[in-house]
């Protein structure tokens, strides 16, 4: 595999080809903050906290950093004002749907982000889809899946397959960055198959 | 719907994957709906995760998860229909069928949505039933369209 040679905040690092810039910069210890991310899943690219500058060319870019692949001579700031004020945009935005989850809390601090910013719209998920990813690529159960779209798309059980498999798993319920998951699972055990509780 | 002619449906598109969304459209055309028995049916036959067809099922318009009626009546509410008038003709095919947009009344015969512009805003106020366009219409001239469907 050759080698990339590419700067991350004015250190010079070297990553191989195919991978991605978070991924080169976890490697050499400096931290892109992630919420979507999950090491042994599929990049996804959905919360965009992960966005940094790269700079190729002398041309400045925003990019999501788990999914831009790393490229040689690329300069990347993962720190400058324009990037933090976009996190705090982005948390801010968060914060309407789920305002007082722990997933969220250290990174608030970080950015300074005002949770009363945007009217509160509480749905409690942030659409992270680490809980569907986790089930269909690691699990391959394909118990939750997103439905709807848009403003409406939210997370959703299949009752016969939860009733058969969540109940001796639950590995997704620690991934929720809101424990919004936890609830939808409460709630779809006590509508479909309540008898299953001990 | 029964089984056999799901899998007709499907045979057709040599069993991929990939052709799901011809596969649903096509029962939805015949069906006028999707029932939960044809959506695992669906995902026996191509091997998906009825997670992955609700998630269909559920993101585009054109599939419905809840019985449609036979006809389906579409009235533009677009701003040119609207100021000739698709308010009046709104209220009349509600009255003739007895139901408002979005709903299905109990004979399954039909189906009232509004949309917002069927690009022809000439003819307006249109009104669109099965895909057939209606237009300059009146109330007289919507009950009249309505009662061929009856």
């Amino acid at each position: 595999m050759s080698e990339i040679l590419l700067q991350i905040d004015g250190k010079e690092v070297k990553a191989g080809e195919g991978m991605t810039i978070l991924e080169a910069a976890q490697g050499v210890g400096i931290s892109i903050p992630t919420l979507c991310y999950h090491k042994n899943l599929e990049p996804y690219g959905g919360c965009r906290i992960c966005t940094v500058e790269v700079e190729s060319g002398g041309l400045t870019r925003l990019v999501a950093a788990c999914l831009y692949p790393v490229e040689e001579n690329l300069i990347v700031r993962t720190r400058s004002e324009k990037v933090d004020r976009i996190r705090k945009m982005i948390l801010e935005l968060l914060l309407a749907h789920a305002p007082d989850a722990a997933g969220l809390q250290d990174l608030v601090q970080e950015y300074g982000a005002n949770k009363d910013r945007f009217e509160k719209e509480a749905s409690f998920c942030i659409h992270c889809g680490l809980c569907v990813r986790y089930c269909t690529e690691i699990k391959k159960k394909n118990a939750i899946g997103f439905i709807d779209r848009g403003i409406r798309k939210e997370i959703c059980f299949i009752p016969q397959i939860a009733a058969k498999e969540c109940n001796d798993c639950k590995e997704c319920f620690e991934l929720c960055p809101t424990s919004y998951l936890q609830a939808v699972f409460v709630l779809t055990e006590s509508l479909a198959f309540p008898s299953s509780k001990n | 719907m029964d089984n056999n002619r799901i899998d007709q449906i499907i045979d057709k598109h040599q069993g991929e994957a990939s052709s799901l969304i011809q596969v649903l459209l096509e029962i939805q055309s015949e069906h006028h709906w999707l029932p939960k028995a044809a959506l695992e049916r669906v995902g026996e036959k191509l091997q998906v995760p009825l997670t992955r067809i609700q998630h269909i099922a559920t993101f585009y318009k054109a599939f419905s998860l809840v019985p449609k009626g036979k006809h389906q009546v579409h009235i533009c509410v677009g701003t040119a229909c609207h100021v000739r008038g698709a308010t009046r003709i709104l209220d009349t095919v509600e009255e003739a069928t007895g139901i408002k947009p979005g709903e299905t009344d109990l004979d399954l015969k039909f189906s009232l949505e509004t949309v917002n512009c069927l690009g022809c805003c000439a003819l307006g106020p249109v009104m669109e039933v099965d895909g057939k366009t209606h237009g300059k219409m009146s109330p007289v001239k919507t009950a009249e369209v309505l009662k061929i469907y009856e």
